[in-house]
């Protein structure tokens, strides 16, 4: 059932979003792009690579991913919990998700995990 | 308590960095001439880490050595050729040595460098770092097993004020000091315009006095690595009258010298901005001379 679950999902954000399977999607919270096309994978906003054009430092002929997600955040009529989220500080990735279902992990919550010193420096900063 | 950390956070002193050369075959004994160069001028002395994706002598044997030869050692960090538990094991090992100032940076991509067939790591990202440099000062690695007592350390990272997008960057600014960044050195900028609106951003946030900015300049001896940095350097922009005004001049090495020196003193004018970082490609005696006047006084050290 999760196979299936996580190929569905692969079917259905794959070609129009550029998913990678990370199992832990953040699309909503980036813009409505995905940070895993970024060639050094950057969850948190764009390197300091970005070109005069807003193009990618590694792949110039691709628009930034990080230019395009602070774009529509803009000028998208996302929700506001959506663009104030677009700030937080996502967590490292979690790599043993990768490949399954971020669906699943949404809705049991196992997206949420986070290794006991991090959550213990986020609670303590209160972001 | 290092001496950053000291001027930056119980004074309100301006302080002054520089890059250190890179090293490679005999690194000892040139860190020993970079050392006497830099000697006395600095606050602290960036070691960096793999600098444009080139392998050099690593980032935790320079901070040992400049630490050894007497200047103080800010250590860099980058995502790109390490995981999460090297960094960590690099940064608790630096520790041990009484190395306390840490940058964090995402760092350049293998592309950029000499061996751009490596595997690039980016396990974490520049502000994941951050937090996780803060979450070793608390005394914990990222799994939440103690280090005690926990290493004392004091956390920066970097923002470039030249590359879009250019508003996020402010915003950026705020998340890297929720991250746990006291002070942020700056990719170089040539565009004025750009730093200025950077530095009123950051301090129309209210994040003045909170974190430190420190833009950097670069003193090199002509046109050739302003056509370089504008061409190959990821991130950085020149105008194309800028680099004009140092070809077409009649001495292009005194031209270059007055736009570093003019570039310096306004970076040190702007808001939220409490010192300057120092890259010198020249290697010869206009670093004593712009230290000189921007109105330093070379402090006389043992060594």
């Amino acid at each position: 059932m999760a196979e299936f679950i996580a190929s569905l999902e692969h079917v259905v954000k794959g070609p129009v979003w550029g998913c990678q399977m990370c199992g832990q999607c953040v699309l909503h919270s980036t813009g409505m792009t995905c940070p895993m096309n970024c060639p050094k994978t950057l969850r948190n906003g764009p390197c300091g690579g970005v070109r005069e054009n807003g193009h990618c430092e590694v792949k110039p002929e691709m628009r930034c991913v990080w230019t395009k997600g602070y774009e529509r955040t803009q000028t998208w009529p996302l929700p506001n919990t959506w663009k104030d989220e677009f700030n937080y500080l996502r967590p490292p990735v979690d790599n043993r998700l990768k490949g399954g279902s971020s669906w699943i992990n949404f809705f049991n919550k196992r997206d949420k995990w986070t290794p006991k010193g991090w959550k213990a420096t986020t609670d303590e900063a209160g972001h | 308590m290092s001496t950053l950390e000291y001027k930056l956070t119980q004074t309100t002193e301006q302080v002054f960095t520089a890059e250190f050369p890179s090293l490679d075959g005999n690194g000892l004994e040139k860190a020993k001439k970079y050392a006497d160069r830099y000697r006395g001028w600095f606050d602290g002395v960036n070691a960096t880490d793999n600098p444009a994706a080139h392998a050099h002598v690593s980032n935790m044997a320079t901070s040992i050595a400049l630490q050894q030869l007497g200047l103080e050692p800010i250590m860099q960090v980058v995502c790109r050729d390490k995981n999460r538990l090297a960094q960590q094991a690099d940064i608790v090992g630096a520790t041990m040595f009484g190395v306390e100032n840490f940058v964090a940076l995402t760092g350049d991509d293998v592309t950029a460098g000499d061996e751009p067939e490596a595997r690039r790591v980016f396990d974490l990202d520049g502000p994941q770092l951050i937090q996780l440099m803060n979450t070793l000062k608390r005394g914990q690695y990222m799994s939440g097993r103690k280090i005690d007592p926990a290493p004392h350390m004091f956390i920066g990272a970097v923002e470039n004020p030249g590359a879009p997008p250019f508003e996020y960057r402010v915003q950026r600014v705020a998340k890297k000091y929720a991250a746990g960044a006291k002070f942020l050195q700056l990719q170089i900028c040539y565009h004025q315009d750009r730093l200025e609106k950077f530095c009123a951003g950051v301090k129309a946030a209210g994040l003045s006095g909170k974190i430190a900015i420190i833009p950097t300049v670069v003193l090199v001896k002509g046109a050739r690595p302003l056509h370089f940095m504008h061409e190959s350097v990821p991130g950085i922009d020149i105008p194309a009258n800028e680099i004009a005004r140092v070809e077409n001049a009649s001495d292009p090495a005194e031209t270059a010298y007055q736009q570093t020196l003019e570039l310096a003193k306004h970076a040190l004018s702007q808001p939220s901005v409490r010192g300057l970082h120092i890259t010198d490609f020249r290697h010869d005696d206009t670093l004593d001379r712009l230290m000189t006047d921007l109105g330093r006084v070379r402090q006389a050290q043992p060594n």
